[in-house]
């Protein structure tokens, strides 16, 4: 590991060298451009596999290493160092984000190609992915949440990537404001951990919150602040209720960026901190529970939506909103959970980003439609789309033996699990991961059948064809991933093992449900429910305009009313907020002073009887300053004597 | 040793003199932006040897300066002397002035006699400056407090484009001559607190903030005479709620002039809250902080509301000073190290950044054919002048401090710092950090987004010249945030030394 771990900060290096040349260079790199950004990409990717080797090859308890560059800031008591925490959890996140990310930068090569400023998105996408990586490689909380607002950049760029559209702009606005809503939890942690132990490196911090620190430590009720205003910052960054909303309207990027940002990496950042503040989780058991809640809420929520959108994008952007939510839930079950968290972040950060980037390949095909209700039996036009896009849709699943399979039903049994003896809590969240995972059957069956089954419903005006290999290849490589991650991952508990030097070791209590019970009965929901939709989407004609639909319907095609609800009770307070406050600002607070003003004026009127114009203000104020003079001076004088 | 200092204050003098006889004979003489532009940059090689010779070690220490009588019956010095804090305003006047120059280079409508006049007034202005934030009398810093009042006064009201421009000048005035006059009490009444000695003689160095520290005042003689200094500071800071002329000046003065004002000038203000307040009346400020602290508070969200519901873009920037001034009193007044260092790094820092935003809005306002200054007569810009829009979100996202710019550095530091002094203010003024969010982002999307707005399709992106302003500036901001240490090393310890006389004043009451 010591030999190599000099090359760590390069992951960073690679792509941010990338970003730079792209974007001072300008046009003069247009030519070129996208390969730099492959290479670049390509470059952290390596060095992701050097480390990767190097890691495996270390003793499982020597696998955690923090690397000290520079000293970044220092002052008034707080040291932060610039540095490198490389550890299993950290590593599983460069794979995955050079992995997948060298993979969405190929795809995108020929997905941008009639695209004018493809140099400059692929200066954004390297951008991403350095600021990520900054992300998960920091070893202080500082440092975290510069990748943290980072990657907010980031997005913010490509969100708006097509800004001559006013709404796409619209967009990104939102998204980055709702995340910087999050943000100021990070900031009142660093706040509150800087208050109590002094420092906000990861070295320092985490153990104290462990207790293994004497003398330093805090109440459990600071921990349980703590841990909330890190969830408040998880919310925002991965679309948990109740910052949810910006999500939807993000997928008004460019495909590929939903991909990589919007499904496999960025939105699952919040899970990232949740895990990697661990201790500080275990030690405010309420906080557990509301991040509990969290997740439940959010995987529910959106499960729901998904079903009622019929833009392909937007139903996957719910339903990355609601396997996020599955995360959050495992994460605040404690250290039983971490393992399978991180486990499902990843094998999702396969199969959505193969899913999304064969939404990608699909509107490719289909003149950027996004209306699945203008699809149908695309499956003989699209053929190595639909067979890619078809392995991911039964990983998200979880059938067996796909990735899903694998991470999902940890979850959902580890969820059933009780916790302290309680059995309500087993039962209540584990029925809400088993009802998440029945309605992710239906809308992901739907979105699968409306896309390629059924009848054509498109018109003569689009030629559906399949995409380039540049575009196939990286989905390909995906659907394998979807296939066969999560099962090589599994066996004999590899994976969770891996994460033991981070999560440390959790031995599995019994589920209220046995376990091989409880993996039939998934399956039995989760089949019955790919059933209803295939009857429903495949078998039956599907309207290209939609019915009017239930109450249900309705309320869930509108995101179950979240704008609607942020507009009433923070939008229109604050615009009226600004409006009173900007009269009041003129003909209070200036008002004021400009009224006394003129009764001063009119006073040195009287007693100067001078006439012209400002001549007359400057004598008032000598007149003010002289009597202030004299007022102080006599009571000074008086007072010292 | 060489007065490094004395020499900063001096030599613009001589570059002004030379702009103001410069271009008047024959046609082959070197035009004034020129010599001003020569002259601003030699002042900046002096400044370079001046951070050289500077001990960072003794970075709490007054460096470079001397100290020679001046009037000495009244106890007046001419002193001169910077620590860490001081070096880095004198620093950020002496950057900004070539920059501003270079800005300025084809304003005032191609009229050379009047473009000179504004070179020389900023020249002046610069000495003044570098003399402010050097002052270590009292006497000679309200001097230079009241006199650099006159170039800025002629440089809002008779060079701006708004059409209020006079009033606003009047308003500045005002505002400023009041603050000025009250602490001119305050500045006699503390002269009488310096004790006689046998023959009932006041020291002939009785300015001296050294021999001002320390008097051991009456609580009442010492609140009395704080809140003379403060309201001046906080009149120049400027503060809710005396804040109301600064919006009238951004809107009115040309962008130059409000580059200088608001983001260097205005600094006298906090500086003087940190320098002379605290040292001088460490009870006093004490004693006033939970209210200052208030006001902080509320400048931090009043200004960022205002800015929000603003029209005119440079109001909008102005506001957004009021917001960005109200973090650094709160770090000042709540007297953490932490926090009191990051104040000190975040009055450079908004003097980059705010600047850079001025400056590119200057670029962005000359283009527009009626040299309109309301956001709503722009739109989609970004792909008309690519360049332009890049250099206005990165000034933007300073602004809001992003982090990995030294901006967040700073205000994280305020943040954090504040917390351990005052949680309930700190947590409270986080919410500014969603609302900067929310002026810069919705401004960048007014302008620059959506489709370009009629009779702006075919705008010039940023020239070489332009270019050349915004670059130092960003670099800037991006070196100070990747090293951040690189200025810390300049505020830590002043910071401290601010901190612990008021701990230890404190500690002596008790």
């Amino acid at each position: 590991m010591e030999n190599v771990i000099g090359l760590a900060p390069w992951l960073v290096g690679f792509p941010l060298l990338g970003a730079a040349v792209l974007l001072l260079g300008g046009r003069a790199t247009d030519r070129w451009g996208h390969w730099l950004g492959v290479a670049a990409s390509t470059a952290a990717a390596v060095t992701g596999f050097v480390l990767l080797f190097a890691m495996i090859s270390t003793p499982a308890e020597e696998r955690v290493v923090d690397h000290h560059l520079w000293t970044w800031l220092s002052a008034g008591g707080l040291d932060v160092d610039l540095g490198v925490r490389l550890d299993p959890l950290s590593m599983t996140f460069v794979m995955l984000v050079t992995f997948v990310g060298t993979l969405i930068h190929v795809y995108s090569v020929a997905y941008m190609a009639h695209d004018p400023h493809r140099r400059r998105f692929f200066a954004y996408l390297n951008l991403f992915v350095a600021a990520m990586l900054t992300l998960v490689l920091a070893d202080s909380y500082l440092l975290l949440f510069v990748g943290w607002e980072g990657v907010g950049l980031a997005s913010y760029l490509l969100i708006g990537f097509w800004d001559h559209k006013r709404p796409n702009a619209v967009a990104a606005k939102k998204a980055f404001v709702m995340n910087r809503v999050g943000d100021m939890g990070l900031i009142a942690a660093m706040a509150l951990i800087f208050a109590n132990v002094g420092s906000v490196q990861f070295a320092d911090v985490l153990p104290a919150a462990a207790g293994e620190l004497s003398g330093v430590g805090a109440s459990t009720a600071t921990w349980t602040a703590v841990a909330l205003c890190l969830l408040l910052a998880a919310c925002g960054k991965s679309a948990q209720f109740p910052l949810q909303a910006w999500l939807g309207d993000a997928m008004a990027g460019p495909t590929p960026v939903s991909a990589l940002i919007h499904a496999a990496t960025m939105v699952t950042a919040g899970v990232y901190l949740m895990v990697r503040s661990a201790p500080i989780l275990e030690a405010a058991p309420t906080a557990q529970l509301v991040v509990v809640c969290v997740g439940a809420v959010t995987l529910i929520f959106g499960a729901v939506v998904g079903c009622a959108k019929d833009d392909i994008k937007k139903a996957l952007a719910a339903s990355t909103m609601s396997q996020i939510g599955y995360m959050m839930l495992a994460a605040g079950l404690g250290p039983v959970g971490y393992g399978f968290a991180i486990f499902h972040l990843l094998t999702h950060g396969f199969f959505k980003a193969g899913l999304f980037l064969g939404a990608g390949s699909v509107m490719h095909g289909m003149d950027d439609e996004v209306d699945m209700r203008r699809f149908g039996g695309l499956s003989r036009f699209l053929p190595v789309t639909w067979i890619t896009m078809g392995l991911g849709w039964l990983a998200i699943l979880g059938v067996f033996p796909f990735s899903g399979f694998w991470s999902k039903d940890g979850i959902i049994e580890t969820a059933f699990v009780p916790v302290d003896g309680q059995p309500w809590r087993a039962w209540l969240f584990g029925s809400v991961a088993l009802v998440g995972a029945a309605i992710t059957a239906f809308y992901m069956s739907r979105l699968f059948f409306m896309t390629f089954g059924g009848q054509r419903r498109w018109d003569d005006d689009h030629h559906p064809h399949e995409s380039p290999a540049l575009m196939t290849v990286p989905m390909i490589i995906l659907a394998i991933g979807s296939v066969a991650l999560g099962g090589l991952l599994a066996v004999g508990g590899t994976f969770t093992t891996w994460l033991e030097p981070v999560t440390g070791h959790a031995e599995h209590g019994e589920p209220v449900i046995p376990f091989w019970p409880l993996v039939i009965l998934t399956h039995v929901l989760v089949i019955g429910a790919a059933l209803l939709a295939f009857r429903q989407y495949a078998v039956s004609r599907v309207p290209v305009t939609a019915p009017r639909g239930s109450l249900l319907t309705r309320a869930a095609r509108r995101d179950l009313f979240q704008d609607a609800t942020n507009e009433t009770l923070v939008m229109l307070p604050g615009q009226v907020l600004t409006r009173s406050l900007v009269y009041g600002d003129k003909a209070v607070v200036d008002g004021g002073w400009l009224g006394l003003g003129a009764t001063v004026t009119q006073v040195g009127e009287k007693v100067r009887g001078m006439q012209n114009g400002y001549a007359r203000s400057y004598a008032a104020m000598i007149l003010t300053g002289v009597l202030v003079i004299a007022g102080v001076a006599g009571i000074a004088a008086a007072v010292s004597q | 040793m060489f007065p490094w200092l004395t020499a900063l204050i001096a030599w613009p003098l001589v570059a002004a003199a030379v702009t103001a006889a410069s271009g008047r004979s024959r046609s082959g003489a070197p035009s004034p932006r020129l010599v001003a532009l020569v002259g601003a940059l030699v002042e900046v090689g002096l400044l370079v040897a001046a951070f050289v010779q500077f001990d960072t070690s003794r970075a709490a220490e007054h460096q470079l300066g001397q100290t020679v009588p001046w009037i000495p019956q009244i106890g007046a010095s001419y002193a001169v002397g910077v620590d860490g804090v001081g070096l880095l305003l004198v620093a950020l006047s002496v950057g900004l002035v070539p920059l501003v120059i270079l800005a300025a280079w084809r304003e005032q409508g191609g009229d050379t006699l009047r473009l000179r006049r504004y070179l020389v007034l900023i020249l002046v202005l610069e000495a003044f400056m570098v003399a402010v934030f050097s002052a270590r009398d009292v006497f000679l810093f309200y001097v230079l407090f009241e006199a650099m009042l006159i170039p800025a006064y002629f440089m809002i009201g008779a060079f701006g484009q708004g059409p209020q421009r006079r009033y606003a000048a009047v308003k500045f005035l005002i505002f400023s001559l009041t603050g000025g006059l009250v602490m001119l009490a305050a500045v006699i009444a503390l002269y009488f607190q310096v004790p006689v000695d046998a023959q009932g003689q006041r020291s002939d160095q009785a300015f001296l903030t050294e021999n001002l520290t320390g008097l051991g005042l009456d609580p009442t003689v010492e609140r009395l005479i704080f809140l003379g200094f403060f309201l001046a500071f906080a009149i120049k800071a400027p503060l809710f709620p005396v804040h109301t002329w600064l919006p009238d000046v951004a809107e009115n003065a040309p962008v130059g002039t409000s580059t200088l004002l608001i983001c260097v000038l205005d600094k006298v203000g906090t500086f003087g809250m940190l320098t002379l307040c605290l040292p001088l009346f460490p009870g006093a400020s004490q004693w006033a902080a939970p209210v200052i602290v208030v006001l902080a508070v509320i400048s931090v969200i009043y200004g960022a509301v205002m800015a929000i519901g603003q029209d005119d873009l440079l109001r909008l920037i102005g506001y957004t000073s009021v917001s960005h001034f109200g973090f650094i009193i709160l770090g000042i007044f709540t007297f953490v190290p932490l926090g009191v260092a990051g104040s000190g790094f975040m009055m450079l820092n908004h003097g980059l950044a705010t600047g850079a935003l001025f400056l590119v809005a200057g670029f962005l306002i000359a283009r527009h054919p009626a040299r309109s200054q309301l956001i709503a007569d722009y739109g989609g810009l970004r792909t008309v002048t690519p360049v332009l829009a890049g250099a206005f979100l990165v000034a933007g996202l300073a602004t809001l401090s992003l982090p990995g710019l030294a901006t967040f550095a700073s205000e994280i530091m305020v943040l954090i710092g504040a917390y351990g002094g005052s949680p309930v203010a700190a947590l409270v003024a986080i919410v500014g950090v969603v609302l900067a969010a929310v002026y810069v982002l919705l401004t960048y999307q007014r302008i620059f987004t959506g489709a370009p707005a009629a009779g702006l399709e075919t705008l010039p992106d940023l020239t070489g010249r332009e270019r050349l302003v915004a670059a130092p500036l960003v670099v800037a901001l991006l070196v100070l945030g990747l090293v951040p240490q690189l200025a810390l090393t300049y505020v830590d310890a002043p910071a401290d030394q601010s901190v612990v006389a008021v701990l230890e004043n404190e500690g002596s009451e008790q």
